[in-house]
């Protein structure tokens, strides 16, 4: 019960912080991948901002035997670089150049109410779907 | 705000704050788990939260259905294949010092960049 208001608790929070950095607005999004243009430093700021915060959270979960709530902490252990996950970087990365949309901003656009959200999502559910199908046969 | 969500989800619960990897989740039935529900309710309904204290920012979004499609595609095929996106690479993997997430980075930033470049200066449609 604990673990699922933290969830609700981390995701309302989250949120609230792409919006308030203006994260939700591909304007600045693009304006910062625009750097060839009118240059905007901003997602560099909040990206910053969230890693160095969330440096120290990995130096305190790995000094703790584990989390809040009793479970292990569950960290990722896969070192290789590989092509999957340069070719997906590099999928994401266009996909995101297009509209200045990424998965965090896209779902909390659903919740403005934003038309083109009910576009963009769904349309990278199917994405989604489609790797899911395809993964077997990727290896 | 960002940061202080993915400690809380770390230490909380001990997992990692990666938008792409607990959105498919959802698209996984049978495997899902509450908690990822409720995070990705907390990022709908946070709009709602915002807006008891003021309007919601004004954004300006492509209206152009072959782009939202098209980057919705690439976005959703991309951060599955890649294992992450901007929050699980960009934010929670680097603050592991991973070079998984550094390289991820590095190649989803440098793309995103090409993309605005070539869509905005050379072709004009951006």
């Amino acid at each position: 019960m604990l673990k699922n208001i933290i969830g609700l608790l981390a995701g309302l929070l989250f949120g609230l912080g792409l919006l308030v950095s203006g994260m939700t607005d591909p304007v600045k999004v693009q304006g910062f991948l625009d750097i060839f243009g009118a240059w905007d430093i901003s997602l560099a700021l909040v990206m910053g901002g969230g890693l160095i915060v969330a440096f120290f959270g990995v130096r305190l979960a790995k000094r703790q035997q584990s989390s809040w709530i009793g479970t292990p902490i569950d960290m990722p252990s896969k070192t290789v670089i590989n092509k999957k996950l340069l070719i997906g970087a590099m999928l994401f990365g266009i996909g995101w150049g297009l509209v200045g949309i990424c998965p965090g901003p896209g779902i909390v656009l659903l919740g403005t109410g934003q038309w083109q959200a009910y576009v963009f999502i769904p349309a990278m559910i199917i994405g989604m779907l489609v790797y899911q199908w395809l993964e077997p046969k990727l290896g | 705000m960002l940061g202080v969500a993915t400690v809380i989800l770390l230490l909380g619960i001990g997992r990692i704050a990666g938008i792409s990897g607990i959105f498919s989740s959802l698209l996984k039935p049978k495997r899902v788990e509450m908690w990822q529900v409720l995070f990705i309710l907390g990022l709908i309904i946070s709009p709602l939260l915002y807006q008891l204290a003021r309007p919601l920012p004004e954004v300006a979004i492509s209206s152009s259905l072959p782009l939202l499609i098209g980057a919705g595609l690439l976005v959703g095929f991309g951060t599955r294949l890649g294992s992450g996106c901007t929050s699980g690479h960009g934010i929670c993997g680097n603050a592991r010092l991973s070079p998984r997430s550094l390289a991820a980075t590095v190649t989803f930033m440098l793309f995103g960049i090409v993309t605005v470049y070539i869509g905005r200066h050379v072709l004009g449609l951006l």
